[in-house]
């Protein structure tokens, strides 16, 4: 039955892209736009509706079997039968795929409800409730199928449907151009992807997940395998994680994909997909935690990528670069915490993640929509006023991922910091709760320079900004209650026990029947306790916001006056580090440079070749063409001389 | 004088040689269909000539046939020929040039 899940959101984008194809609801609506685009949306949200409510009805049954068989397994046919590799059409509902489920089905529903708001004055409104759907199809299918080459299917799927909905608006050119871009990057992550799916099949023989990992747990079969072959599988699937989920190198796409209307940018670029690859490793605990090289790997890079892009971050002027940099940064945390193997942790923070940015990310449309269409903060200022909703609900994202104190993100991050720092990475612990600083100074300058302060809205569009409608701002206080209460899901037992609850840590348990190798041996020395780790990142994250609020609210001109004393850096960070030209410079000119001489090898030699030819027989025509006389007594004589040359041949011979 | 069969084929040759001289440089139409008949007999007298010689009866046999084609020849070419001239009012060959390359 679980596969109903997903097929919801399918028979919701099939419907939507017949309406969409046939205009059918335009006809019957005589272009009443109104009615015309409520069938659509309550189509869409509709599907996505149904299949939230199954996936917590499974996620119900789930709670009611033991801890160590939650799992349910549905499958519905073999899909490639082909000598000893067999693969079945089946979905698995354990507990891991149930929180995906769960925050795809439930934050999925609450952004389909605010686009039908968002997007009511859009002519593609079928159009894009059928990508929409299409995205929640193809990332159930990911979270929820059994085998590898299931997920594979829903990670380019995911993949298409982003890119579909990042050039939604296709007319203009650099929309088009970001949505080609993060196919393109894409791509190089899912090469690695597919490798490590091969490999995988290679050494276990099957690409089911029930069969793989039984057998790396299998100490006697592992024995066998060379090490090696662990490691680059470890990273060949980190590599797909690494396109998928943004991570440097490949995070250059992300902050492009904004050009995406904003609900996307939530949805997709925030909340579900951009975590896909987070969930892809913690599915695969098994070879991670066997494979320290790769740990090490994974954490580098994912401390790397969460204090570059908040540096990036700090400096943005674009509300939702900003909020693009933060997912960056954030996705950081998560690998960090999958690197050094605290997957319940990672995951964890995907949650409230999702919760959190997926409100800051519709509030940000939200604004962008009081300011018709400005997305350019230093163009803002003092909306709070006039749209109070948005502005408290912003606000709350904002301290929910800045990290403070009993709101969902404290719990989250202190929990990833923590495990980092048990496990002896202690570098990246340092640079985790420098870049806890960053994030807490970059979303509070965000939040002060959109809706406190004086206004630096031109005159021109004062008039016109209004508080969003109810579709908008309802969905907005279900995740700003989210985003407080998110976190009590899986506070700390430590925190629990002081308030005399024990396994206050739901999260943990619950996931931790999917988490089949946990190194949570603790190798650390341990100079600071959980309660000192705490007071820590609560540190960090006052240190910051305490910065941005001196800063950007009691001192407005200091920020220029700095970023005029460290101008290289300052523009080097508004400039993402020159990432990009770097990329332009080392990829994109010597690719297009080859492009360029195989077309100019194309167009002279072989085109030059084949036009020879032809050249050649029309000329050779032309000198032949003056025998056609057209004098039948030429004819005749040629052909008598002829003849008689023959037979002199012949008899003379 | 005793006939033999180098008489015949002399006889042939020039018939041929006439007629195809007749084909080439004649302008007029009638002219050449004639002469076209001329080689067309030449050929036929050979094959009779060397017919009696070997005392085969082939030679004969392709003869008959010959002649059988090149009566249907002047019918068609007769009748060709009828309908140029209707057309064009001229039997001149050297004004029928549609074929100029």
């Amino acid at each position: 039955m679980i596969v109903w899940i997903i097929l919801f959101p399918m028979i919701g984008a099939i419907l939507n892209g017949l309406i969409f194809a046939s205009g059918f609801w335009q006809k019957k609506c005589n272009g009443d736009e109104h009615s015309e685009h409520s069938i659509s949306g309550l189509i869409a949200s509709g599907a996505v509706l149904f299949s939230a409510m199954l996936s917590t009805y499974f996620f119900v049954q789930l709670l009611s079997m033991e801890p160590s068989q939650r799992q349910i397994i549905q499958e519905l046919f073999v899909w490639i039968p082909s000598g000893d590799f067999t693969v079945s059409f089946e979905f698995m509902f354990d507990t891991l795929s149930s929180v995906m489920a769960l925050v795809i089905t439930w934050i999925g529903f609450l952004i389909h409800i605010y686009s039908t708001g968002y997007m009511h004055h859009d002519k593609g409104f079928a159009k894009y409730f059928t990508y929409l759907n299409l995205f929640v199809f193809f990332m159930l299918i990911l979270v929820l199928g059994n085998n590898f080459p299931l997920m594979f299917v829903g990670w380019e799927g995911v993949g298409l449907a982003s890119f579909l909905l990042i050039g939604f608006w296709y007319q203009d050119n650099e929309k088009a151009y970001a949505g080609r871009k993060a196919f393109v990057v894409n791509r190089i992550g899912d090469f690695g992807f597919i490798l490590g799916i091969f490999l995988i099949f290679f050494i276990f023989g099957s690409v089911n997940y029930q069969d793989v990992f039984t057998k790396a747990l299998d100490a006697s079969f592992m024995s066998a395998v060379p090490g090696i072959t662990i490691t680059a599988i470890g990273l060949l699937l980190f590599v797909g994680a690494v396109g998928k989920s943004a991570q440097f190198p490949l995070f250059v796409w992300l902050p492009d994909a904004m050009a995406g209307p904003t609900p996307v940018s939530a949805l997709i670029h925030a909340a579900t997909m951009v975590t896909a690859g987070a969930y892809m490793m913690a599915r695969c605990n098994v070879f991670y935690s066997q494979s320290p090289t790769v740990q090490m790997i994974v954490v580098s890079i994912a401390a790397f990528t969460a204090i570059l892009a908040a540096t990036i971050a700090i400096t943005q002027n674009d509300i939702k670069k900003v909020l693009a940099y933060s997912t960056v940064s954030q996705l950081g945390y998560m690998f960090m915490a999958i690197g050094v193997g605290a997957y319940a942790a990672g995951l964890f923070h995907l949650v409230t993640h999702a919760f959190f940015k997926a409100l800051l990310f519709l509030g940000s449309g939200s604004v962008i929509h009081a300011m018709s269409d400005e997305q350019d903060i230093r163009k803002m200022g003092g909306l709070r006023k006039k749209i109070p909703i948005t502005a408290i609900t912003f606000l709350i994202g904002t301290l929910a991922i800045a990290g403070v104190p009993f709101l969902s993100g404290f719990f989250s991050k202190d929990e990833i910091l923590a495990a980092v720092y048990d496990r002896g990475y202690t570098i990246h612990w340092i640079i985790a709760l420098i870049t806890v600083v960053l994030t807490a100074l970059y979303m509070v300058r965000l939040y002060l320079l959109t809706f406190e302060g004086k206004s630096r809205v031109p005159e021109s569009i004062k008039r016109y900004v209004h508080e969003s409608p109810y579709s908008m701002t309802i969905p907005l206080m279900v995740l700003a209650v989210l985003s407080i209460l998110g976190g009590y899901i899986g506070v700390p037992d430590f925190m629990g026990k002081v308030v005399g609850i024990d396994h206050s840590n739901f999260f943990e348990h619950y996931v931790s029947a999917a988490i089949f190798l946990d190194n949570t041996k603790e190798i650390g020395h341990h100079y600071f306790g959980h309660w000192a780790l705490a007071g820590f990142s609560v540190a960090g994250a006052a240190l910051g916001m305490i910065i941005a609020f001196y800063l950007y609210y009691l001192k407005p001109s200091a920020p220029a006056k700095i970023a005029k004393d460290i101008e290289p850096l300052y523009k080097a960070s508004n400039n993402k580090w020159y990432v990009d030209e770097l990329y332009d410079y080392i990829f994109v000119q010597p690719f297009s440079y080859l492009c360029n001489l195989a077309a100019s090898f194309d167009q002279k030699v072989i085109d030059g070749a084949v036009n020879g030819v032809a050249s050649a027989l029309k000329d050779t025509a032309l000198t032949l063409q003056s025998a056609q006389t057209g004098v039948i007594r030429s004819y005749a004589t040629l052909m008598a001389i002829g003849a008689a040359v023959i037979v002199a041949i012949i008899v003379l011979w | 004088m005793n006939i033999g069969i180098e008489h015949y084929l002399v006889l042939s040759a020039i018939l041929f040689v006439v007629g195809a001289y007749g084909v080439i440089v004649r302008k007029n139409l009638i002219i050449v269909l004639m002469s076209l008949e001329l080689m067309l007999n030449a050929s036929n007298l050979a094959f009779v000539a060397f017919s009696n010689a070997l005392g085969d009866m082939t030679g004969h046999v392709f003869m008959i046939m010959s002649i059988t084609v090149a009566a249907a020849e002047v019918a068609v070419g007769l009748a060709l020929l009828v309908s140029i001239y209707s057309h064009r009012e001229s039997l001149d060959i050297d004004i029928l040039k549609l074929l100029k390359g």
